[in-house]
Order: C-alpha cells, then sequence, then structure tokens
C-alpha cells in the first residue's frame, strides 16, 4: 500500500505547501509578495520532481489501481506546472493595478494545480471526480477574484451554477457506469463491461457531456465568452489553457482505457462535438469586438481540432492532441502576454479597436501579435500549422475526411477574424502609445513564445520525439 | 555536392532581412536600408546565374539535390532544380533587385519593413521553385501569404484591405484542399518525395479527387476564371513593387505546380481533366480579354490580360506536348518579364500624377518620348509581336494546341486578335492622342533608376524573342522526359 509512494511526491509537496502557505498567510501580514514569490518557486520545484521522479517510469498503477503514473501523466503534469507558473509570473502587475494582489491568488492556483495533477492522474472515477471538483472550486473564486466588479462576480457565478450543473451530469454518468459494471476503477470497468447494455452507453454520454463542458466544447460552450470576458485577463489566461490540459488527459484516460472496445459509439460523439466547436468558434468569433471574448472563441474552435485528433481512436491521434495542446498552450500565453501589455494610465484595454495602429507606436509588441495571431490561424512556417498539419495527418490515416475537409476549411473562416486583428493593427490609424514599462518576466514571456512559435519549424522533431513516448493503447 | 547552393539561395534574402529587422531603430537613413536589401538580393541573382551557368542541360534528373531529416520518418527537407524549375528560381532572382530599386517614390512610410516583406518574399517563392517533398512545398506555397498580405494591406491604394482579405482568403481557401490531398498521398504511398513518388506512381483509382485538390488551389493562384477575381482586386491596390511581384513570380507558381505535380503525379488524371482545362482556359483567354477592352483603370486592364496570358499557359500545359509545355513555360518567363515591366509603366505615371485612369492621360508621347518608347516595347512583347518573348510562347502553345484540338486552338487565336487589341487601345489612349489634359506637361521623363529597370527588362524580352535558344534548351529534354513518363503511364494504364 505505501509502495511506491515517491510516485506521488509532487502531489504530497504541493498539497503541504499549500497548506503551509495558507498559515503563513494568516499569521504574517502583508505576506502576498512573499507568498507569490514561493508559490512560483513550488510550482518550479514541482515541475521539477515531476521530471526527475517519474517522467522515466513505465506504466505504474497504485493504490489499489487508483491512481495511474505513465509518461502521459508526467508530461501533461509538467505542462500544466509551467503554464501555471508563468501564469503567476506575469499577473503580479496586473493584479497590482486592481488592487487584488492578495494571498489568495496565489494559493488557489496551487489548489486547482494540485486538483488537476489528481485529475491527470486518475484511474477512477471517484479520484477523477474529486480532483476534478477540488480545481473547479479553486476556479469559481479565481473567476470572482476581481470582487469590486460586477463583470468579475457574474463570472463566477455563472461559472459555479453552469459548472455544478455539469458536475451533476458528470456524477450521474459515474453512477451508471458504477451500476452496470460494479466498479469506478477503469482496469476493472474495462473487463466487466458488456457490450450491449445501452445504459452503459448512456453513462458514457453523460460524462462526456460533463468532460466537453470543462473543455467548452460546443454546444457545451455557453459559459466560456462570459466567464473569459467577465474574470480578471490573468484569471482569463490560467482557464484557457490550464483546465482544459487536464480534462483532455481524462477524455483520454476515460475513453481509451476502459472504453476503446466502445468506440463505434464515442466516435461520433467527439467527431461532432470536434466539427461543431471549430466551426462554431469560427464563426461566432467573427462578430466579437472584445479580445478576450475572442480568445474564448479562438480557444472553442481549438478545443475542437484537439478533440479532432481524440475522434480517431489512435496512438498517433492521442499524440497529436497533445501535441496540439502543447503549442496552443505556447500561442495562447503569448496572446495574453500582449494582452497584458496594452496598459496606458493604470487602466487596461481589451477591446479591438484599442489594437488600432499599434504597429507605429509598438513594432515590436505588434510584430509578436502578428506572429502569434499567424500562427493561430494555423499559417505556415509557423508552430500553429505543424499543431494542426499533425492532427489532420492522423485524423487522415483513419480515412475520416469529412472531419479533416470541415476542420480545414473552418480554419479558412478563423483566419478572416484573425486577420482583422492584424488589419486593425498594421492597416489603422494609430492611437495614443501604451505603456512601455512592462515587467521584465512580461517582456520575456512574450519573446520565448513568440521565438518558440516562429522557430518551431527549425526543431520540430524534438516535440514530436517527446510526445512519442505516450502510449495508451 | 559540397555547397548548398539550394538552401543559400532559399537563405539568403532572409538573412538580409533579418539583418535589416534589427537595423530597425536606425531607419532613418533610408538609402542605406535599401542599398543592403538591393545588395542582397543582386547577390542572390548572381548565384542564381551561377546556378544556371553550372546546371547541366543534357540530364533530366534533379540536380544540386540537399536532402536533411526534418521531421523524423516523417518528412525531410529536399530541395533540388530541373529544367523545370531553374528557369523561374533565375526569374525570381532577377525580378526581386528591380523591385527594390523600383520602390523609390512608391513607397513612402515604413519602408525598411516593406523591404524586409520583399526579401522574406523572396525566400518563399524561391522555396516554392526548389522544394523536391510535397509538404516542403506547401509550406512555401503558403508561406508567401503572409508577407503579401501584408505588402497589399499596409502599403496598397484606398481599398487595401477588402483586396488584401480576398487575396488571403481565396488563396488559403483554395490550398486547404491541397493539404489533404498531400497527407492523403502521403498514407497512401508512404512517402512525400516527389522524387520517389515520379516511380512509385500513384494508384489511378485515387487520382482524380487528389488532381481535383490540388487542381482547386493552383486554379486559385493562376488564376482561372472563374475563380480570378481576387486578382484585378489585389494588383489594382498593391504597390507597384507588390503587383510586380504577384504578377511576375506568384502566378507562375501555379503554372509550376500544374507541370511538376499534377501532370507528374497524377497522370492519368490529367488525361481525364483536360477538357475541363481546355474549357477554363478558352473562356479565361476570351472572356477575360473582352473584359480587359472595357477597363478604364491601366492597372486592372493589365491585371485582366494576365488571367488571359494564364489561359494560354494552362491551355499549354495540357496539350501535354512538347512545344505546348515549352511554350506555357516561355509564357511564364515572358510574361514574368512583360507583366512586371507594365506595371513598372503604370507605377511610373502613376507616381507622377497619382491617377491610374486611362482618360487622365493622352498625348503624353512628346513630353515623355523616353517612356513612350519603352511602354511600347512592352505592349508589343504583351499583344505577341514576333521578336519579342511573348510571339515565342504563345505561338508555341497555338501550335501544339492545334494538333490537339482544332475548335480550342482556334478560339484561342482569337484571343489573340482581342488581346492586341486592348493593348494597341490602351497605348493609343495613353500615349498619343489630342494633349487635353494640362496638367500632364509638368511631368518628367524617366529618371535614371526608372529607365534602369525598365531597361533590364525590355533587354530579355527583346533578347529572348529573337533567340529562345537557350531557355528552350534548358528545359528540353525535362520535358520530353515528363512527357515520355506520362505517355507511359497512361498507356500502362
Amino acid at each position: 500500500m505505501i509502495n511506491n509512494i515517491e510516485l506521488i511526491f509532487p502531489e504530497i509537496f504541493i498539497s503541504l505547501s499549500i497548506m503551509f502557505l495558507l498559515i503563513l498567510g494568516v499569521f504574517k501580514k502583508n505576506s502576498s509578495k512573499i507568498i507569490h514569490n514561493i508559490s512560483l518557486l513550488v510550482l518550479l520545484i514541482t515541475a521539477v520532481i515531476t521530471f526527475n521522479e517519474t517522467i522515466g517510469t513505465s506504466r505504474t498503477i497504485i493504490f489499489n489501481e487508483s491512481i495511474v503514473i505513465d509518461y502521459l501523466s508526467s508530461f501533461m503534469k509538467i505542462i500544466t506546472l509551467i503554464s501555471a507558473f508563468v501564469v503567476l509570473l506575469i499577473s503580479s502587475n496586473y493584479l497590482k493595478n486592481f488592487k487584488i494582489f492578495k494571498i489568495e491568488y496565489p494559493i488557489l492556483i496551487l489548489s486547482s494545480v494540485l486538483g488537476m495533477m489528481i485529475m491527470i492522474s486518475s484511474n477512477d472515477l471517484i479520484v477523477f471526480y474529486m480532483g476534478l471538483e477540488l480545481q473547479s472550486l479553486a476556479l469559481y473564486v479565481l473567476a470572482t477574484f476581481n470582487r469590486d466588479q460586477l463583470k468579475s462576480s457574474e463570472a463566477g457565478l455563472k461559472y459555479f451554477v453552469l459548472s455544478a450543473l455539469s458536475s451533476g451530469l458528470l456524477l450521474y454518468g459515474c453512477s451508471l457506469i458504477y451500476g452496470f459494471t460494479g466498479s469506478t476503477n477503469f482496469n476493472v470497468i474495462a473487463t466487466q463491461f458488456n457490450t450491449n447494455e445501452y445504459a452503459l452507453t448512456f453513462g458514457i454520454v453523460f460524462i462526456l457531456v460533463g468532460l466537453a463542458f470543462k473543455i467548452s466544447a460546443v454546444p457545451f460552450h455557453m459559459w466560456a465568452p462570459d466567464v473569459y470576458e467577465g474574470s480578471p485577463t490573468s484569471v482569463t489566461l490560467f482557464f484557457t489553457m490550464v483546465p482544459k490540459i487536464a480534462a483532455l488527459t481524462v477524455f483520454i484516460r476515460f475513453l481509451y482505457v476502459p472504453f476503446l472496445n466502445l468506440i463505434d459509439q464515442w466516435q461520433m460523439i467527439l467527431v461532432f462535438l470536434s466539427i461543431a466547436s471549430m466551426l462554431f468558434g469560427a464563426i461566432a468569433a467573427i462578430g466579437q469586438k472584445n479580445l478576450k471574448r475572442l480568445i474564448a472563441y479562438s480557444s472553442i474552435s481549438h478545443v475542437g481540432y484537439a478533440l479532432a485528433g481524440l475522434a480517431t481512436g489512435s496512438n498517433d491521434g492521442i499524440q497529436s492532441s497533445v501535441i496540439y495542446m502543447t503549442i496552443y498552450v505556447i500561442m495562447n500565453l503569448g496572446f495574453f502576454s500582449c494582452l497584458l501589455m496594452m496598459k496606458r494610465n493604470n487602466v487596461y484595454y481589451e477591446q479591438i479597436d484599442d489594437l488600432s495602429g499599434l504597429s507605429k507606436n509598438h513594432p515590436l509588441l505588434s510584430i509578436s501579435l502578428l506572429i502569434i495571431l499567424f500562427s493561430l490561424a494555423g499559417i505556415p512556417p509557423l508552430a500553429g500549422f505543424f499543431a494542426k498539419f499533425y492532427i489532420f495527418k492522423s485524423v487522415i490515416e483513419q480515412s475520416m475526411y469529412f472531419l479533416a475537409i470541415v476542420g480545414l476549411l473552418s480554419t479558412v473562416v478563423a483566419a478572416f477574424y484573425y486577420l482583422r486583428i492584424i488589419k486593425i493593427m498594421y492597416f489603422d490609424e494609430e492611437k495614443d502609445s501604451y505603456d512601455k514599462d512592462h515587467s521584465l518576466w512580461l517582456k520575456l514571456s512574450l519573446t520565448v513564445s513568440t521565438v518558440l512559435i516562429l522557430m518551431y519549424f527549425v526543431f520540430p522533431s524534438e516535440l514530436i520525439d517527446a510526445v512519442s513516448k505516450i502510449n495508451i493503447i | 555536392m559540397n555547397f548548398p547552393i539550394l538552401s543559400s539561395l532559399i537563405l539568403l534574402p532572409s538573412i538580409g532581412a533579418l539583418f535589416l529587422f534589427f537595423t530597425r531603430s536606425k531607419s532613418e537613413n533610408k538609402i542605406t536600408v535599401k542599398y543592403v536589401a538591393l545588395f542582397t538580393s543582386l547577390v542572390n541573382f548572381f548565384l542564381s546565374i551561377y546556378l544556371w551557368f553550372l546546371f547541366d542541360q543534357t540530364t533530366s534528373a534533379f540536380q544540386f539535390v540537399e536532402e536533411r531529416v526534418w521531421i523524423e520518418g516523417l518528412i525531410n527537407y529536399k530541395v533540388g532544380v530541373d529544367g523545370i524549375s531553374i528557369l523561374f528560381i533565375v526569374l525570381t532572382t532577377f525580378i526581386t533587385p528591380l523591385c527594390i530599386i523600383s520602390v523609390n517614390n512608391s513607397v513612402t512610410k515604413r519602408l525598411n519593413e516593406f523591404l524586409i516583406a520583399i526579401l522574406v518574399m523572396e525566400t518563399f517563392m524561391i522555396g516554392v521553385f526548389c522544394s523536391l517533398d510535397l509538404v516542403v512545398f506547401y509550406l512555401f506555397f503558403e508561406a508567401g501569404l503572409i508577407p503579401m498580405f501584408l505588402i497589399i494591406g499596409i502599403w496598397g491604394g484606398a481599398r487595401r484591405v477588402y483586396s488584401a482579405f480576398k487575396f488571403f482568403l481565396f488563396t488559403l481557401l483554395g490550398s486547404v484542399l491541397m493539404l489533404v490531398a498531400i497527407i492523403s498521398i502521403y498514407w497512401i504511398t508512404g512517402t512525400t518525395d516527389v522524387v520517389q513518388l515520379y516511380e512509385l506512381g500513384i494508384d489511378a483509382k485515387y487520382q482524380n479527387l487528389l488532381w481535383l485538390a490540388f487542381f482547386s488551389s493552383f486554379a486559385v493562384k493562376t488564376p482561372m476564371w472563374p475563380v480570378h477575381t481576387w486578382l484585378p482586386d489585389a494588383h489594382v491596390e498593391a504597390p507597384t513593387a507588390g503587383s510586380v511581384l504577384l504578377a511576375a513570380i506568384l502566378l507562375k507558381m501555379a503554372g509550376y505546380g500544374f507541370i511538376r505535380f499534377s501532370l507528374g503525379l497524377f497522370p492519368s488524371a490529367s488525361e481525364v481533366f483536360t477538357p475541363l482545362i481546355y474549357a477554363l482556359s478558352v473562356i479565361a483567354i476570351i472572356f477575360t480579354s473582352l473584359i480587359a477592352l472595357m477597363q478604364e483603370d491601366m492597372k486592372k486592364l493589365i491585371a485582366y490580360s494576365s488571367v488571359a496570358h494564364m489561359g494560354f499557359v494552362t491551355l499549354g500545359i495540357f496539350t501535354i506536348q512538347q512545344q505546348g509545355i515549352e511554350g506555357s513555360i516561355i509564357q511564364m518567363i515572358s510574361h514574368g518579364l512583360v507583366s512586371a515591366a507594365l506595371f513598372l509603366c503604370v507605377g511610373v505615371v502613376y507616381d507622377r500624377m497619382h491617377s491610374r485612369l486611362i482618360n487622365t492621360y493622352g498625348g503624353i508621347v512628346t513630353i515623355i518620348p523616353k517612356y513612350a518608347v519603352l511602354f511600347m516595347v512592352f505592349t508589343l512583347a504583351a499583344l505577341g509581336l514576333p521578336g519579342t518573348s511573348g510571339f515565342v510562347g504563345e505561338f508555341l502553345i497555338l501550335m501544339a494546341a492545334f494538333k490537339d484540338n482544332f475548335l480550342v486552338a482556334v478560339l484561342a487565336s482569337l484571343g489573340v486578335i482581342i488581346g492586341a487589341a486592348y493593348m494597341l487601345w490602351l497605348y493609343k489612349r495613353v500615349i498619343f492622342g489630342k494633349l487635353i489634359n494640362s496638367e500632364l506637361k509638368k511631368m518628367i521623363d524617366l529618371n535614371k533608376s526608372e529607365a534602369f529597370t525598365l531597361t533590364c527588362l525590355a533587354i530579355p524580352t527583346l533578347y529572348f524573342g529573337f533567340f529562345p535558344e537557350p531557355l528552350i534548351n534548358t528545359i528540353e529534354v525535362s520535358i520530353s522526359d515528363l512527357i515520355n513518363t506520362y505517355n507511359y503511364s497512361v498507356a500502362s494504364k
């Protein structure tokens, strides 16, 4: 029972740190800065521990087969930790500006990361649900973090109500599956179920609905634009990437471990979710005026592409989805770094029109944003193209031509709204310039993500090599 | 092969662009940045001439091949040239420095960025013509959209935003289907290496769909009727240098693609779809020539004439005869020179009068005689007068067409006549006639750099009109080999 405990060191370390930081926050006055810094350190150390302890381990299932540690889990955990680290790193100025630079912020991020790590490693419906709720509860609070603003509170409430509903559906699905297989453990379910049981399919559908809600796939996306717009920008950045990584991992585990044999049942659902998200995200983004809403729709359509990879039912597909998410995270970090730089006299601007003529006053900022946007649109030779290329490669391998063609056509639609931003930046008349005294970390994160996107084509094999060890089937 | 000459050709302009990017802060000195760009592109030009000099005309195999593993087990970076592609590379490196010289007046703001865009564009264009891997080809083919979008959008005319979007979205829409086809080829045959694909061949049952997917991309880029509508808009709004690049080189990517990929990879599908291409080409030739006749805007007129000329090119390619394809390539080279020159000519008068409308002008032959002479050379070359390069291409194409299909050839010849009509009428209205607009008297004749660029273009136009041998010798073996392979695979089906 206590064997292999070193494999969950990262989780143990992060939970102890959370408790320590809470106590520190209670007893030490004005400790927000120090807690912020310690949290950064904790995230970094956890990533290092994960990298050192577990990445080399072959698939190990511990604690009554309820936790699984394999390459996929380690890889996803590291991405989660690093992106949470960057979010925390670049959000301090933004938070200070709104006077919400409080001890709770880093601690909440740490707890949600802990929840996600549990989700990523879960091999059991109960463990998975526990992780999901831990991360969700932290996220509700984060959404309302700027509580003096009406929009932020509204966002949190909306997220809470809808998310609770979807959790309910998810739990109902879990209970159905438990009822018809007699277990909540993925491995046991895999051996127990009877393919003729339609109720089991119902269970899968309910769980998929719950998960689709968490990654905001169409038609369960309604909450995303409002919540993304209302939440503080740094929290929006967190929302657009980190929970999706965890939820996508659960998607992979849940569909490919117990229910691979039922692929005929769930493949259609995934194809539908994927096509609907890609198209809807692309079309709905056209009319947006607010950059955060726009990026919400854009993230919906990006999730569609990641799901397209999962819909293939092949190892290649899983790998391409993971690559897609990784590149998406980098592009998103770059985009939000730009967004966090649009500040003038302590006011943050987030309308698309506020970018007008940016290229004249801020040539470097706008060239970075240009590269990021073309990459989001999937134009070669930038990283975004390769992400889509791998997805469609695995989709076409399974002869799912319809999915591939719809997906590629929706990139054309999506290109329109990315081009619109570029048009406003480069072709329109300039406005007042924005502040230039950004924190070093913000500049660094923008530079690094831009360079990674731009130069990805030089070393495309590195990421593929890293991902190619993921082996689920 | 020791020195990676093709990779150098591809990379050099980008290195120049990078250099310009980092000198950005001190860019007040406009002359310096221009010389840096010019120097880079000239070095590239001489390198490509050297390449042509080294090129072995007696073989159809790919030469100067470089191959490197790029994505393990998936894509190899592979470049090489044969008789079909080398001329396009030389054309690209020849036109780019002329573009850079011509930016004097037309680009007033952000010169530095403009030159960067042009140099990056050159990288992509050369990449398209060198690449011997479908994915690498696609990469370069698509990447060219980014700088061109910016060139039209930032430095363009009044309706630049509309035109830039139209250009980008049309081309992207055409290309995505090609990406599906490329990935399908990978799964069908296990490789995207063009040389291997030539040897392996693709199963005939897949060819029709794949051909159509490639066609959708090339047809938009050529552009063929009815998807040509982006071209007049893009040409009219683009700054002069942008129009030149667009007309001289970007359009040739599609013609090149038809020869290299549609004919080379899908012979039996090409046979099936030849009537389609014939029909569209003839419509393009006659219909767009008639449209060109009615244009009031000089740039638009030349843009429509480009569509008509490209109609000849596609017609020639799909006659699938030695003369036809040779004619098409020469027609593309000639059109590259002539349309570039015509756009520069329009740019010259536009810079002085800020109007592209034909009825602004008239009777300027006495005011700017040098211009009138050079403009005449290119007008005559555009309508295919014997002794200019335009004639050689059109003549070969029509000859091949007559052998294959009499009706098509007659209709296409009709297009030649309309072509003569609109070009001569344009020339008459702009240069001759009464001098009504008194403002025109203030016009100054060609300055040194304008005269230089136009003369540079006039010399090869006339030279290849009289002595097309250097061109034909270069392409001959590659084309006859291509046709043999084609006939073999069609017959063996």
